[in-house]
């Protein structure tokens, strides 16, 4: 007898696991069905149903995309996520930020965690096809350069006096390999010091734990301003690569990514046009038919429905964050601590590489 | 209910539903295939996905220019190597601290862990103050306290601390005197080897004539003059080839030598530091385990305190101290993935990178998963096979 009860109890209990295990399998199917089916969906439409636009910048790069004291995101490619919100929704607020490391930010947009990657991305042609993104524009020309402390350092006035340095640089971006190729290129040894977060690195090259501190131009003269002290650090004159930063969407879905490259030809049309935040509702009466169509006044009109967001999307772009030219002085220019010159992100009316193509 | 069915005390060996055997292989098989159901589900959801999405897919990137540099490298490595190559620099890096670390942490641990039993109050103390610190702070602080608390502060390269033999400390890292071998130093090597193979030989003649005549042998003494000495014949006899390479200041740096960079150093005292705390509970449960009487029985038979503790009691703790110090082991492994926060170009750091400069995600999680399994049922394969060793043969 206690042979077989034996025998009988160990089949129940198997019994019993199998079913459980099946369960879980069904229910964890299920889930996972429920996520394919969910990303599927038009970006426009995703983002009306929650009421925010979610937007990934970088964990803090003055200038760019940085916490204030009161926690709020300051910089030029957070407010470009603002004025894509001001498009979408009439009100330059609803934006949810994710701060994103260099290595996570691709994945988190193709994974639909964020609907627009803002955050300091340079354009390259792998980015464009192989990861499935699309950069809609450039809203900053930019070049990589190094930063040295002079008073350690004093001999050094050049990049190409770098030969045997220790370089701090954050892993996984196109600063890393311009690094390795422009060593190569001047037959030059050197020391890669690599962290995956902005924060490490700034900390380590602080500390002295490497010579070199190389990154995208602007961003050095940011990181400048936040080290022990700023004044004893200089930028070499050397730029040694292209670096045009934009916002990027996924692949796929056209309609979200004509809205997010309008809202950065609507904010470079409205500067030249010299559409203001503080002259924004008078040039709605403007005589002139060219103003008048951008911010959606003429009879009838239906570019700002074609488009799936209201007609008086530009007028709302510019309420909230000002146009291009003034969202480059508040954020980096001369109303900022970062001081730096237009340059090549002037107009091309102005002699620099921003053109707007027209709102017609 | 099935599992009602199966209660029943007589099953009917008639029908083929009531018989239990017939009905469990039926559970399995279905199991088997909801599993392969699901997995060949997944599979197909996440390729349908990155097409759709327009991502590459696929393992031919591996064979792409990685164009990055990587710090640390046991294998030859510049930016024109493959993204293969690459991940390889990383595996091997996480299996170099892996193994110092697992050594330098036993070691430690078997200190502290005899020494928390040790009759000396104050030896007790400070090995039960080690274990409640180390055992009871993250690891990912315990390398920080490495990396930012202890080595950020050292000196700046123009201002090394000098050490003995022409060795450096600074900032950048702990910097020491590289061998360079010259002709006939593959005598050197030969002399060794057949020091240890001698040794390891007079060893067992030893313990053969032990149990044969009970007159002992001094092994270890024999054993050290043959495992120094002959190297060192050797090398008079070659003609002394060995010099050294020293560490000199620079611009930047100090260039020549070895060095051993500030990330592997934190990462790996930290590891060591931490594991070894586990080890040290380990090892005093272990020789708790064994019960006293052993102890006093082989006092009884005459043994100093010393040969007690390494004949009877630690042979017999080992047997408990082994399957959970495997555990440990595995834990170090996988924990060395923390090298990511300070910058150490482990596994997980440079498959990493390689993952987000061909934004291949899901390639890239797949090759560092396959290869820490591995390391680690390889770790449990030798700890295993090392357990069955140590274990009770009974007679």
């Amino acid at each position: 007898m206690g042979k077989r009860s034996g025998f009988a109890l160990k089949n129940r209990e198997k019994g019993l696991w199998v079913m459980k295990h099946i369960a879980i399998g069904i229910l964890g199917a299920a889930t996972l069905g429920l996520v394919a089916s969910a990303a599927s969906a038009g970006t426009l439409d995703t983002v009306k149903a929650k009421g925010f636009i979610q937007c990934g910048v970088s964990t803090g790069l003055a200038g760019f995309s940085a916490p204030d004291d009161k926690g709020d995101w300051q910089g030029i490619d957070a407010d470009f996520c603002r004025a894509v919100a001001a498009a979408v929704f009439g009100d330059g607020t609803k934006v949810k930020f994710t701060p994103l490391s260099a290595k996570e930010r691709f994945t988190a947009l193709q994974s639909g965690e964020v609907d627009i990657l803002s955050r300091n991305t340079t354009w390259t042609i792998n980015r464009d096809t192989a990861l499935g993104l699309n950069f809609i524009g450039v809203t900053y020309y930019d070049g990589q350069g190094f930063m040295i402390n002079a008073k350690k350092l004093p001999g050094v006035n050049s990049a190409l006096q770098l030969s045997g340095a220790a370089v701090c640089v954050q892993s996984g971006t196109t600063t890393e390999l311009n690094l390795a190729d422009y060593f190569k290129a001047n037959k030059m040894e050197y020391n890669p010091v690599v962290f995956e977060k902005l924060e490490e690195v700034n900390a380590a090259y602080d500390a002295g734990r490497c010579d070199v501190y190389t990154t995208d131009q602007s961003g050095l003269y940011g990181i400048r301003l936040t080290l022990g002290s700023p004044a004893d650090h200089v930028v070499l004159p050397e730029i040694i690569s292209k670096e045009p930063l934009g916002p990027a969407v996924r692949q796929g879905d056209d309609q979200w990514y004509h809205i997010v490259k309008w809202t950065y030809f609507a904010l470079l049309d409205a500067e030249e046009l010299g559409i203001t935040k503080a002259n924004v509702d008078e040039m709605k009466n403007s005589a002139s038919p060219e103003i008048k169509r951008v911010l959606g006044q003429e009879a009838d009109t239906k570019i700002g429905t074609d488009l799936g967001v209201s007609n008086d999307w530009v007028v709302n772009i510019v309420k909230a964050v000002g146009n291009y030219g003034e969202m480059f002085e508040r954020n980096v220019g001369s109303g900022s601590p970062l001081k730096i010159a237009r340059g090549i992100n002037a107009l091309w009316t102005k002699g620099g590489l921003q053109y707007g193509a027209p709102i017609r | 209910m099935a599992s009602q069915e199966v209660l029943r005390e007589e099953p009917s060996r008639g029908s083929f539903i009531n018989d239990p055997k017939v009905r469990g292989i039926f559970f399995q098989a279905l199991v088997v295939v909801v599993l392969v159901a699901g997995v060949w589900w997944i599979a197909h959801n996440v390729i349908a996905n990155l097409t759709r999405l327009h991502i590459a897919s696929g393992f031919g990137f591996l064979k792409g220019r990685a164009g990055f540099d990587i710090s640390e490298s046991a294998i030859a490595y510049s930016s024109d190597s493959t993204y293969g190559r690459a991940i390889l620099v990383g595996f091997l890096n996480t299996v170099i601290v892996a193994i110092v670390g697992i050594i330098t942490a036993t070691i430690i641990g078997f200190i502290v862990g005899i020494g928390r039993l040790s009759q000396n109050w104050l030896i007790r103390k400070i090995c039960t103050v080690y274990v409640e610190v180390f055992r009871n702070i993250p690891p990912l602080l315990v390398i920080f306290f490495w990396y930012s608390g202890v080595l950020a502060v050292l000196p700046a390269p123009r201002d090394s601390i000098n050490l003995p033999f022409g060795s450096f400390l600074n900032q950048r890292g702990f910097y020491f005197p590289r061998a360079v071998w010259g002709d006939g130093s593959w005598l050197i090597f030969v002399a060794l080897l057949v020091g240890i193979a001698m040794a390891w030989f007079v060893a067992r003649k030893a313990r053969q004539r032990q149990m044969a005549t009970g007159q002992q042998f001094p092994v270890f003494w024999t054993s050290a003059a043959l495992i120094v000495g002959l190297p060192l014949l050797a090398y008079a006899l070659s003609g002394f080839p060995l010099t050294f390479d020293y560490p000199k200041q620079s611009t930047f740096n100090l260039t020549g030598g070895f060095q051993v960079r500030p990330e592997f150093l934190s990462l790996y005292l930290a590891l060591s530091c931490y594991t070894a705390a586990f080890i040290a509970e380990i090892v005093r449960a272990g020789i708790r385990g064994v019960s006293k009487g052993q102890t006093e029985a082989a006092g009884a038979l005459g043994l100093r305190p010393g040969s007690i503790l390494r004949l009877v009691v630690v042979p017999q703790a080992m047997r408990i101290v082994i399957p959970p110090l495997t555990s440990q082991y595995l834990n170090l492994t996988k924990n060395s993935s923390l090298a990511i926060a300070i910058g150490y170009p482990d596994l997980t750091a440079t498959a990493g990178t390689v993952l987000n400069q061909t934004g291949q995600a899901v390639e890239g999680v797949v090759i560092m998963m396959v290869i820490y399994l591995a390391i680690s049922l390889l770790t449990s394969l030798v700890m295993n096979w090392f357990n069955a060793k140590m274990a009770l043969v009974e007679r």
